[in-house]
């Protein structure tokens, strides 16, 4: 298991660096510069902002000493929020992010879970097709749709939550935690339901109710032990892509996010902060898809990864 | 138990006299909340190149002039100024009641070496350009002179000698722009990236002081009591949201949590007007097009003149815009002043291109005529043309109306291509296309601001316009001190422009803002900043 442990680490720092990599040179690759806006500057004032920068440089040598802060976890300084460390942006801006998140990622799992489950066992009844129904919209539906209906008709109208949510009351988390939740939601339970009707008809389980085990002992020792995996699959990215931020949905309720940052730092090409929210991003992404390996050790039987 | 309550009530009594005492002391006034922008770039002013940056440092700071009440220039930290004959020299007498708000004095050696800082090319400000009036700023900030030549002189505590490039005679302006505020050699050489971060250490000389900045939610600022002018100002607090939605900016509107709001959504405009709510503010920018005079078919000036005539400017600005913009008729827009502040200098030269909706039909017949005389009738023989812009900033809708209109009105057909933000300044400057859109914001009140930009190889002129006579009139004006002569001169120049139309300016850009009803005294100024020192609630 140690071995298996530090083996996974090793991929995933090489992934991490490849992946920054990749990123810084695709960035300076594309065009543009940070200084750009509508106002042009003269040559001289943009020579002086490239040089503070260190922007004038070549390529490499900007690479080399990127590189080298980062190992010593310096990110730099944002340029368009001038004298603030990315460092301390992803600090300030990463808890509503994550606090959303869980939230979200909570609720997609528990209710997709469920509602699978019975959708499942309650195969090709009204209650079946209910829950496909709705999941189906969910699908279908994108996510900014979901945030401005919920938001016109439970905060506008009704005056029921917050239309501007700085996540400090749980009513604030409702809407947005819903409009971001509903897609991952509607997944697992469709994964759930085709995964646990395939399970509901292999031979372990017929012999589990041969062996005269109750409805109960079935479903919850066998059924969904094995019938959970795939959503252990799509979870550990979803919980990733959730956690760092929806951009669509930070900026409907204002909320101080990073995933808002992420993309307004692209555009403005503010390279400090690109590098900085990417690493952490690639980090969380990779620790989750770690951490999904892991899980699975222990749910499914069938995997035994000390080989 | 009597007691007790006898006690409870002589508390509350106490502390009820206390309370009233404290609104007392603030003259009556409320705190205004507003929102003007989402988390600014920084409250640095040398660092500052954003109009929500430089409205808050206005805030915390003040030039040797300022914005007075009914938003013209008057003095600030300085209570008067002399100019020599030529114009070059000006001498300005600092209060001897201005102060900062850690209770030092305002000395002329805070302007000197917030200039100093600003034209230093390691600070890299993008509003360097504002030091540039002084003697040798240019050079300083290139590099090519050393700071000590910078034309500036302490020649007491509280007087300040500034010597210019050339003569500039509307510098009372500049020098009460945010990039030119007094800043403190002891604070910002300590710390000079996180100074103004922090409201202890964000010491200023203006009516109000930093109290706190939580960042992407609100920056607050509280009457400072070292203001030497403190007795005039009226509000007590200002608080400014920092928001980026629109539509929650225009809910935060109306349940009251901020009494004045910029970027409401223009679908929602019409129905704040009808609700009494809407103010458009007018802003010192022009919304233009260029023709890249570099290539076919907009190397000869005919075509130009046909495909900005053959543009229904009232339609653009009624029917596409709806933000209350106005129609262009010439390039330097209103508010500017002319020899003397009315009529300005818009008004006085009057309509290049007739924006009368009655002499639209006129405009189309002499473009027609005009593109036939170039040797393409109805539009026949004219090679491809390109129209670029940045996509999702709302440029399309304009984009498309004018494509229409020429195609109807010229029998041309135009392709729009729409880049990302970043590719498209790149595209705009290699003048890959043969029409970009454009605009432009004035720096500060004075037509130079406008018209220095079409001068040959300028870095603004993405039109590639080139015209000797158009330069000469420039560099004259540059040099000339006799006001009336230099306003000539930019009159002048503004006739060649439009003459030559390398450019066709659509609109005047305005601002269109939602007020409560019940605030009073706002100051808002033409370069977009907005003052509640004065402010109240009725």
């Amino acid at each position: 298991m140690a071995k298996y442990i530090l083996k996974r680490l090793l991929v995933s720092l090489l992934t991490l660096w490849i992946m920054f990599t990749l990123t810084f040179f695709l960035m300076h690759l594309t065009p543009g510069s940070p200084f750009l806006g509508d106002k042009k500057l003269t040559p001289e004032i943009l020579a002086n902002l490239e040089a503070k920068y260190g922007l004038d440089k070549p390529i490499l040598v900007q690479y080399e000493k990127y590189a080298k802060n980062v190992l010593t976890g310096d990110f730099g300084e944002s340029i368009t929020l001038a004298g603030q460390d990315v460092k301390d942006i992803i600090v300030r801006k990463f808890p509503y992010s994550l606090k959303l998140g869980l939230f979200s990622s909570a609720i997609a799992i528990l209710v997709g879970t469920v509602l699978g489950t019975i959708s499942a066992l309650k195969k090709n009844t009204g209650t079946d097709r209910a829950i496909m129904l709705i999941v189906t919209i969910g699908i279908a539906v994108p996510s900014f749709v979901v945030a401005t209906v919920s938001m016109v008709v439970f905060g506008v109208k009704f005056h029921l939550f917050p239309t501007v949510s700085h996540l400090d009351t749980l009513s604030s988390y409702i809407l947005p935690g819903f409009a971001l939740s509903f897609f991952p939601l509607s997944f697992i339970t469709r994964l759930m339901r085709s995964s646990m009707l395939d399970v509901i008809n292999q031979d372990y389980i017929r012999t589990a109710r041969a062996k005269g085990l109750s409805d109960r002992m079935v479903i919850f020792k066998h059924g969904l032990r094995n019938g959970i995996l795939p959503v252990v699959t799509y979870a550990g990215p979803m919980v990733a892509g959730v956690l760092t931020g929806s951009f669509v949905i930070e900026s409907i309720f204002s909320i101080p996010g990073l995933g808002s940052s992420f993309v307004t730092s692209i555009t403005a090409k503010d390279y400090p902060t690109v590098m900085g929210v990417t690493i952490f991003f690639g980090a969380v992404l990779i620790f989750m898809n770690f951490l999904v390996d892991i899980i699975y050790r222990f749910v499914d039987p069938r995997i035994n990864i000390t080989k | 138990m009597k007691r007790i309550l006898a006690l409870i009530l002589t508390l509350a009594a106490i502390i009820t006299v206390f309370a009233g005492c404290g609104s007392a002391a603030n003259t009556g006034g409320k705190a205004i909340s507003a929102t003007i922008a989402s988390e600014p770039k920084t409250l640095d002013p040398s660092l500052n190149n954003a109009v929500d940056g430089g409205n808050y440092i206005l805030c915390a700071f003040e030039g040797l002039t300022t914005i007075g009440k009914d938003g013209t220039i008057v003095a600030g930290a300085a209570e008067k100024w002399e100019t020599s004959t030529d114009g070059l020299v000006w001498t300005f007498h600092i209060r001897k009641d201005a102060k900062w708000s850690d209770g030092k004095d305002v000395t002329a050696n805070d302007f000197i070496y917030s200039w100093k800082r600003t034209v230093n090319k390691d600070t890299a400000a993008d509003y360097a350009y504002y030091v540039y009036f002084i003697k040798n700023g240019e050079k300083i900030n290139a590099g090519e002179a050393d700071m000590d030549t910078l034309g500036v002189k302490a020649l007491d505590d509280k007087t300040l000698e500034v010597t210019l490039e050339n003569a500039c005679p509307f510098f009372t302006e500049i020098v009460a722009f945010p990039a030119l505020v007094p800043q403190r050699e002891d604070i910002v050489a300590n710390n000079a990236s996180k100074w103004a971060l922090d409201p202890a250490t964000y010491v200023g000389n203006g009516p109000y002081k930093l109290t706190s900045w939580e960042h992407d939610s609100k920056i607050t600022f509280e009457k400072s009591d070292t203001y030497w002018g403190k007795d005039s100002i009226v509000a007590p607090k200002i608080e400014w949201y920092l928001m980026n939605d629109q539509n929650a900016i225009l809910s935060a509107f109306k349940n009251g949590q901020v009494a004045y709001a910029k970027n409401i959504p223009t679908d929602e405009l019409a129905a704040e007007k009808d609700a009494g709510n809407l103010k458009i503010l007018p802003l010192l920018g022009t919304y233009y097009i260029d023709l890249v005079n570099s290539k076919a078919p907009f190397d000869n000036p005919k075509v130009r003149k046909a495909f900005s005539l053959a543009i229904d400017r009232n339609y653009l600005v009624e029917k596409v815009k709806k933000g209350g913009e106005t129609p262009a008729s010439a390039f330097v827009p209103y508010g500017i002043a002319d020899v003397k502040q009315e009529p300005d200098f818009r008004t006085t030269s009057g309509e290049f291109i007739s924006t009368k909706p009655e002499d639209y039909e006129k405009n189309v017949a002499e473009a027609k005529k005009l593109l036939a005389e170039a040797g393409y009738p109805g539009g026949k023989g004219l090679p491809k043309i390109t129209f670029g812009l940045n996509s999702g900033s709302g440029h399309e809708p304009v984009a498309e109306a004018l494509q229409q209109m020429w195609k109807e009105n010229l029998g041309v057909e135009v392709e729009i291509l729409a880049q990302e933000w970043n590719v498209f300044q790149q595209s705009r400057k290699d003048g890959v296309y043969n029409i970009n859109r454009n605009g432009w914001l004035g720096d500060y009140m004075d037509p130079s601001t406008f018209m220095d930009m079409f001068t040959t190889g300028n870095g603004q002129n993405n039109a590639k316009y080139s015209n000797k006579q158009y330069d000469e009139k420039i560099s004259a004006a540059r040099k000339e001190t006799d006001t009336a002569k230099r306003i000539q001169l930019f009159h002048d120049a503004e006739k060649i422009l439009m003459e030559d139309a390398p450019i066709a300016p659509l609109y005047f850009y305005t601002e269109p803002v939602v007020i409560s009803k019940d605030l009073q005294g706002i100051v808002n100024t033409k370069l977009g900043f907005v003052l509640f020192n004065w402010a109240s609630f009725k």
